[in-house]
């Protein structure tokens, strides 16, 4: 058996976006479903869907944003954060502006 | 054929835009735009009547806007504009140059982009950044940033930069190699003695008169300069203005001798208009004399100073003049600075100032 078969299958989980950042991208929706195992797996798999909402969420450094927070199941997790299947998570814009 | 002037600005929050026929009296405004995104620079390509909006927003880092109806739909992106993993990442666009099909973005932290798809996707013009002098350059008040980008009118090879506060630096093989082009200008901030250093100086704004290839007119933190070659030596034309510090600067459409400043009271002594009287000050003999031009504008308690990006000429017979405040007045002169009114106010903090003339 090859070592692929014991990587973790990519798991559907429920992503719900910030409405400005969904203003955006004209047919994003609030809630999505993705399969991902990690944070920046699912980032990418938003931005395959709306290409440059990576750019958006993420900067180059790369990390997210410093007025972007992504919380999964309550806690502030990073790009490099693992997702349990069904995870839910949420993505939210800072209190910032002026 | 009947012709209307629109004027672009750029807000602290979106774009709005204001316009007229050729008369330039009656003005109607619309906006904001851009999902009321901080914008600094606003600029149409006037080949393809294009407008593009750069800027950032504290949530969604950097993008270009673009519209391709004047105004009435956007769209944006941010393709391309980074740099390699590990730097600081971009915040802002603050400038956009369409020249020859390319269009080019300054940013913050400083350095060059282009774009050769009308802005949906953008590539680092990295040898900017490789210049020696680079690990030197410093934040000016609004952060380091290239806020400022002139094109050769014949020679697509050839680029001028301002930079805050780095300098000038010039380029005449497409941006692969650049040079510090800062010889004759001021760093007042610098200690006794050191105050002409190759690089380093903070200009503010940098222009050239429309179809001349080596005149240049610099508003500099300390002091108002002109070049004669390309920049490879600046000489003072401050005598005669009401102090040395200022932001904006706007060139003549047809003559080079021609050029509007905005001289604010001082960069420690509040940043507005000198005794608080308003006046937009004008050359016509290439900075050897000048006169402030009033008629029409507040000559009490203006307490309002003007960005680097927020003064414009049209192209239009006589020429327009348009200059937009912090305190978010738009103020225009149709007749070339001789008279001017206020044709906007109670909008954001205005960054930026251009012009588009089109036919109808």
């Amino acid at each position: 058996m090859s070592i692929e078969a014991f990587r973790p299958a990519s798991a559907p989980v429920v992503v719900r976006l910030p409405a400005l950042l969904v203003s955006l991208f004209p047919r994003a929706e609030r809630r999505v479903e993705v399969s991902s195992t990690t944070v920046n797996e699912m980032i990418d798999a938003l931005d395959s869907r709306w290409p440059g909402m990576r750019d958006c969420i993420c900067d180059s450094t790369p990390a997210i944003r410093r007025h972007i927070n992504i919380f999964v199941e309550g806690k502030r997790v990073t790009l490099a954060t693992r997702l349990a299947a069904g995870a839910d998570v949420f993505i939210l814009t800072a209190i910032s502006g002026g | 054929m009947a012709k209307k002037v629109l004027i672009l600005l750029g807000t602290r929050k979106g774009v709005f835009i204001i316009e007229s026929d050729a008369e330039r009296r009656s003005w109607q405004l619309r906006g904001p735009y851009c999902d009321t995104w901080p914008l600094n620079h606003v600029v149409a390509d006037p080949v393809t009547g294009a407008i593009y909006a750069g800027g950032g927003n504290a949530w969604f880092g950097p993008a270009v806007w673009r519209s391709a109806d004047l105004g009435t739909t956007w769209t944006h992106s941010r393709a391309g504009l980074a740099y390699d993993a590990g730097e600081q990442p971009i915040k802002s666009v603050w400038s956009i140059a369409p020249g020859r099909g390319r269009l080019y973005a300054g940013v913050e932290p400083a350095g060059l982009f282009y774009s050769d798809d009308a802005a949906q996707s953008w590539a680092h013009v990295a040898g900017l950044r490789q210049h020696p002098s680079q690990p030197d350059w410093q934040p000016g008040g609004g952060g380091l940033i290239l806020h400022s980008l002139v094109l050769h009118p014949q020679d697509e090879m050839q680029i001028w930069v301002g930079i805050s506060a780095a300098g000038v630096f010039h380029t005449a093989n497409g941006g692969a190699t650049w040079e510090a082009r800062n010889r004759g200008t001021r760093a007042d901030f610098l200690p006794e003695g050191q105050n002409y250093p190759d690089h380093g100086q903070c200009v503010h704004c940098l222009v050239m008169p429309n179809g001349v290839s080596n005149r240049l007119y610099q508003q500099n933190h300390c002091g108002m300069y002109r070049s004669d070659d390309g920049g490879q030596r600046w000489e003072s034309i401050e005598a005669g203005l009401p102090s040395t510090f200022g932001f904006p600067a706007a060139v003549h459409p047809r003559d080079a001798e021609t050029l509007y400043l905005i001289p604010l009271n001082g960069d420690t002594v509040g940043r507005f208009m000198p005794e608080a009287k308003a006046a937009v000050w004008r050359t016509t003999d290439g900075g050897k004399t000048w006169r402030g031009q009033r008629n029409g504008l507040p000559q009490g308690n203006a307490f309002f100073g003007v960005l680097r990006q927020a003064l414009a000429t049209d192209r239009l017979e006589p020429a327009g003049v348009y200059f937009g405040t912090t305190s978010g007045a738009l103020y225009a002169s149709p007749d070339e600075g001789n008279s001017w009114a206020c044709i906007a106010q109670h909008l954001p903090t205005i960054s930026s100032v251009e012009t588009l003339v089109i036919d109808t």
